[in-house]
């Protein structure tokens, strides 16, 4: 055991036991795993990667190219940055990362979001002045630090302040931070990117799992020090060679000796300190090596390390030095600073060399930013301070803060610092001299590094490629200065004009699992479900995935197979009654005065002549004339339709027409509400469709093609439209969300046979009613699809016309939709399969291909150039070429007689019973309030009646945009508010924990003196709106609407967020 | 992640917005008489400028409100006069 008996800040008073390659010791808290493997004495702590060295602990920090090891789930870790815990269990490894299959990642990560004037990165000497200063002048203030505690190296040291324990002087700056309301601290934490606009990420290290926080803020001080550097000599490899600053931080900070007898390699004053601290823990200095020529009585002046000697397990016994060889199992290596500048170099600004220091540090700032401390080269403790604290100041002023006063530096007892050494490499001086490594992370060696330097290669970015220095999961921190030094010596040039690679995030390695946060399993993308989706899962549907919603595919009866179970779908479509659950489709209340000449200009047919109670068909393009989208458009009342949009397009549609409004046609008065989770919608097709809509909406059976009413539904105000997309007799029939699910469940109960989106698929085929998606991919026009019909030759314009006329839009030989049928009717023809003629090239692909049940085969669509009806094609998918011929696209009812339905099928007399309501989050209710704690509560507020406003204000409700309210709550209906009451629900988060929930979500700034009340913005992946509020009595909360549709994600959200 | 300023909510993250392209594109006044060159350059050509350059953002998950904003190409600095 080389534990020393007292000193250092680990607690001796608590055994913590670890294992290592499966052998059981013993540490104590406040030790990394590094210290407490070299206090029990292990010294190989792994192999290198190429050749397969031995290799010791290096340093005591993140920069660690040596000491990598698995703990648990983590491949890789560097054991100096490992806190020690009971129980861990850490397995060496050669140079990189091993994952263990079997070992469960148990983490709860997530994230969260925070704002301030001024972030301060490093609680060292220059950090912890910098947040002193600037919290005093009153700016918001968050400080972020690596290690457990603040102190940066003042824990490592045993410098003296005003004559007193540096840490005491620290104590008083963090007493103080802690005093201030607007100071955050956190430990523990690692800045690891610098973006754009001062956007910092930083990751926190919890026992349950990383939080990955998200930092905006005004100024930045970066105060993230100084990491000693080693530099390339004969045998610099050894276990046993380690950084002197590293030496100093075992033997102070750990109690823990590195070695029995030492040699000190002194390129720099701070091997001094080391020897001095060494020295007085009981470690044997058997030489200080100083190449300065001026040095103290003590060391070997004008003198260089020229080459180690290890034992037979490659372990350090002899430093050399010339002809003259000392005894010794620690080579303490002191080859001067590298200032961390990864940060500053991340926010684009450029690091110059510093030939007195001998380093890189930061020039020029690219962003509003400020390095403080040994960051820029300023080592000594008292001008840390110093330096931290006037940066503190000057980054608080921006933030129009009083300024502090009252602030003294302390008085060390440090000498002045000597410029280092400018030495980075001494050359072997004999041929069987061991390996000079310049990289130990990666086994590079000067001999790599002339090797590339031989082929011509100049820059230090070919050469990190060339030979991979600096490629390593610790990035090269202790490599990059050394190779651009051996890079000069070789080259002849000043390191400055070297330089150095580009310095990437993240600055330390984080883990995927880091990363994703909570966007794990269930939550790592929202699912959309619509009100009768648990009635879906009780039937044992099977979903797909359109774009973020829950489809039913199709409904599988007693082990059917797919096609099994979309025959009998679309048989009973086609010969009874069937049911599909249509709420995804998108619905877009559209209204004004303008809003008929607006769609007359979006779509490519005419709206503004359509007469009020009908709905008509269109396609809309974008500019190039290409389809966009398409869907029914109803006329509701003169100034008022509803449009109806493909599920995937949804939202892009509604951007489309805010585009069009805002920026082309602002003088025209139209209006844009989404409806679409406000209504949930049933199709009810087939021949008998009659009778179930005369049960559940009484006379609403008798609308004529095409046509809606306004009217109960189940005793509910809904909507019935006799639209259809399968060429049967069809209905869609709308109620608002809540009583979505007992609509679909009663018509089911009336006999309608549920079918999924493969049957919806099929019908429409048979039909050949093109697919937004599916026969259009961008490049198609109305025309391709031989809609010509569809496109009104008499309006003077709409968006896309003029691309019609375009040469190549205009064109003969594009590809038109055809149909498409096997010679054997039995043939499968693969969708996406290649289009050839007996001799030609590539004519075409096929898009839709179903198994149909009405005509007994198979058939596809295709989208083919140069083709006419009965010309014979080869479709080619793979191996198989399926001889094809092709004929018109609608294989089923080509003169629509079938539209009417079964003429004997008649309304019955009697009503179906009446609906139920349900919230979209009523499922919830007992995991709500089980989550519940004294800190935080959550519960949904259902059937809160809302409506949207637009254009004058309201003068009540929620202000959403410039001419948008939302009105919520017991208020009288007024003309023209859409009622969105099935739109969203309301979910209260109150508590004195709320806050500290919502920023592990929401990226705006939710600081009570900023956030305004309420805003519309994201929770985890969702949009919101969320409105803070207080009650007269108890402390209040923020009520948080979400999308009816997202309702069960962000329950899930929150519910996992509450868990912590 | 820029930090981009709605004239109407505040300074909010980019992934509140959706991109629109190089700003100031009006539509032309007469399509039916635009030329093919002419009718090619506004729909399909867009300036691609290293440095300053006017684009339109549309506050998608806010308060739905289409603005122009000067952003410059290479460091990201958004124009704040």
């Amino acid at each position: 055991m080389t534990r020393l008996d007292k000193g250092g800040l680990v607690d001796r008073s608590v055994v913590l036991s670890f294992s290592f390659d499966g052998r059981r010791m013993e540490g104590h808290p406040g030790d990394t795993l590094a210290s407490a493997l070299l206090a029990n004495g292990v010294r190989v702590v792994g192999h290198s990667v190429e050749l397969g060295r031995p290799r010791g602990i290096f340093s005591a920090g993140p920069e660690e190219p040596n000491a990598l090891v698995r703990v648990g789930a983590d491949p890789m870790l560097a054991a100096t940055t490992v806190e020690l815990y009971e129980g861990l269990e850490a397995w060496s490894l050669r140079g990189k990362g091993r994952v263990d299959l079997d070992a469960t990642d148990d983490r709860r990560c997530d994230k969260g979001y925070l704002h301030c004037d001024v972030l301060v990165v490093g609680g060292g000497p220059a950090g912890l002045a910098a947040a002193l200063s600037a919290g005093v002048a009153g700016a918001r203030v968050i400080l972020v630090d690596d290690q457990p505690r603040l102190g940066g190296d003042l824990l490592n040291s045993r410098v003296r302040l005003d004559g007193s324990r540096a840490l005491d002087w620290v104590a008083l700056v963090r007493a103080r931070l802690a005093s201030m309301p607007d100071v955050r601290v956190l430990t523990r934490t690692t800045a690891i990117g610098y973006y754009d606009h001062n956007y910092v990420v930083a990751v926190e290290r919890r026992p349950r799992g990383e939080r990955l926080w998200h930092l905006r803020t005004a100024q930045v001080v970066l105060a993230t020090g100084a990491q000693e550097r080693s530099l390339a000599f004969p045998g610099n490899d050894r276990p046993g060679v380690m950084l002197a600053s590293a030496a100093r931080t075992y033997v102070n900070r750990y109690g823990v000796r590195p070695g029995r007898r030492a040699v000190v390699f002194a390129c720099a004053d701070s091997g001094y300190e080391a020897a001095r601290d060494l020295r007085a823990a009981g470690v044997e200095i058997a030489a200080v090596i100083d190449p300065r020529p001026q040095a103290p009585a003590e060391a070997l002046a004008g003198q260089v390390v020229t080459g180690t000697v290890a034992d037979a397990d490659g372990l350090l016994t002899e430093v050399l030095v010339g002809d003259r060889r000392f005894e010794a199992d620690l080579l303490a290596v002191a080859g001067g600073w590298n200032p961390v500048v990864h940060l500053f170099s991340q926010s684009q600004g450029r690091t110059v060399f510093d030939e007195e220091a001998q380093a890189f540090v930061p020039g020029a700032s690219a962003q509003a930013e400020r390095s403080a401390g040994a960051c820029r080269g300023r080592y000594g403790t008292a001008e840390a301070i110093q330096d931290g604290y006037a940066a503190g100041c000057q980054a608080a002023r921006p933030a129009g803060k009083r300024q502090g006063g009252g602030f003294r530096v302390p008085e060390t007892d440090e000498l002045p610092l000597r410029p280092p050494a400018a030495v980075w490499l001494v050359e072997p001086q004999s041929t069987d001299a061991p390996d000079v490594f310049a990289d130990l992370h990666r086994d590079v060696t000067v001999a790599d590094l002339a090797r590339a330097a031989g082929t011509g290669m100049r820059s230090v970015e070919h050469v990190k490629r060339y030979t991979t220095a600096g490629t390593g999961a610790d990035q090269g921190k202790t490599s990059g200065a050394v190779v651009a030094g051996v890079m000069s010596a070789l080259l002849g040039a000043a390191p400055g004009q070297v330089g150095t690679t580009t310095f990437r995030p993240p600055y330390t390695p984080v883990s995927f699992a880091t990363l994703a946060g909570r966007d794990r399993g269930a939550l790592s993308d929202p699912v959309r479900t619509t009100a009768p989706h648990a009635s879906h899962v009780a039937r044992g549907a099977v979903f797909e995935d359109v774009g973020q919603w829950k489809r039913p595919r199709y409904f599988p009866l007693g082990g059917e197979t797919m096609e099994q179970a979309v025959l009998r779908e679309c048989r009973a479509a086609r010969t009874g009654v069937a049911a599909m659950d249509a709420s995804t489709l998108g619905k877009i209340d559209v209204r004004g005065a303008g809003a008929g000449e607006f769609l007359d200009r979006i779509y490519t047919n005419m709206y503004s002549t359509l007469r009020v109670g009908s709905c008509r068909y269109g396609v809309m393009c974008t500019a190039d004339g290409m389809v966009f989208d398409d869907g029914t458009t109803t006329r509701l009342a003169d100034d008022h339709y509803l449009m109806t949009t493909t599920t995937g397009n949804a939202a892009a549609v509604l951007d489309w027409l805010e585009e069009w409004r805002q920026t082309e046609w602002p003088g025209l008065e139209v209006s844009f509400t989404s409806v679409t989770d406000h209504w949930a919608t049933v199709a009810v097709v087939g021949p008998k469709a009659r009778e179930i809509i005369g049960l559940i909406a009484p006379g609403a059976e008798e609308l004529a093609f095409m046509t809606y009413a306004a009217t109960k539904v189940l005793g509910v105000d809904g909507r019935v439209f006799r639209i259809s997309f399968s060429g049967e007799l069809a209905y869609e029939v709308n109620v608002p969300w809540w009583y979505g699910r007992s609509l679909w469940e009663t018509v089911l109960d009336l006999g309608a046979v549920p079918y999924g989106t493969e049957t919806m698929h099929v019908l429409r085929a048979e039909k050949g009613f093109a697919m937004v998606g599916q026969e259009t991919d961008g490049t198609v026009t109305p025309q391709d699809l031989g809609m010509s019909w569809l496109v009104s030759k008499r309006k003077p314009d709409f968006v896309g016309k003029r691309s019609h006329a375009r040469p190549d839009t205009a064109r003969d030989g594009r590809k038109r939709l055809v149909g498409l049928l096997a010679d054997d009717p039995a043939a499968f023809v693969a969708e996406g399969a290649q289009l050839v003629g007996p001799t030609g090239p590539m004519l075409g692909h096929v898009t839709s291909s179903y198994v149909s049940a009405a005509l007994g085969r198979s058939f596809s669509l295709a989208m083919v150039r140069g083709v006419a009806v009965g010309d014979r094609l080869s479709a080619v998918s793979g191996e198989s070429a399926v001889p094809v011929t092709v004929v018109e696209p609608v294989f089923y009812d080509p003169g629509n007689t079938r539209r009417d339905g079964d003429p004997a099928v008649r309304a019955v007399a009697g009503r179906a019973a009446g609906c139920r309501k349900e919230s979209p989050a009523a499922a919830f209710a007992g995991r709500f309030e089980a989550a519940g704690s004294e800190r935080v509560r959550l519960r949904e507020v259902p059937f809160v009646r809302m409506w949207e406003v637009r254009g004058a204000d309201p003068g009540v409700g929620l202000r959403l945009g410039p001419d948008w309210w939302l009105v919520t709550g017991d208020t009288e209906e007024r003309p023209g508010w859409v009622d969105v009451s099935g739109q969203r629900t309301v979910l209260e988060l109150t508590g004195p924990g709320a806050l500290d929930v919502l920023i592990t979500g929401c990226p705006i700034d939710l600081h009570p003196a900023v956030f305004p009340g309420h805003a519309q913005t994201l929770l985890g992946k969702a949009a919101v709106l969320l409105e803070r509020f207080s009650e007269p009595e108890g402390e209040g909360g923020y009520r948080i609407y979400v999308r009816s549709s997202f309702a069960t994600y962000l329950a899930e959200w929150l519910l996992d967020a509450l868990e912590g | 992640m820029l930090l981009i300023d709605c004239p109407h909510c505040g300074p909010r993250d980019e992934n509140e917005f959706r991109y629109g392209g190089q700003a100031g594109i009006a539509y032309p006044e007469t399509p039916a008489s635009a030329t093919d060159a002419e009718w090619a350059e506004y729909v399909f050509l867009r300036d691609n400028p290293k440095g300053w350059f006017d684009e339109r953002w549309f506050h998608v998950h806010g308060c739905r409100t289409w603005f122009t904003l000067r952003r410059h190409t290479v460091t990201h600095e958004i124009w704040n006069p």
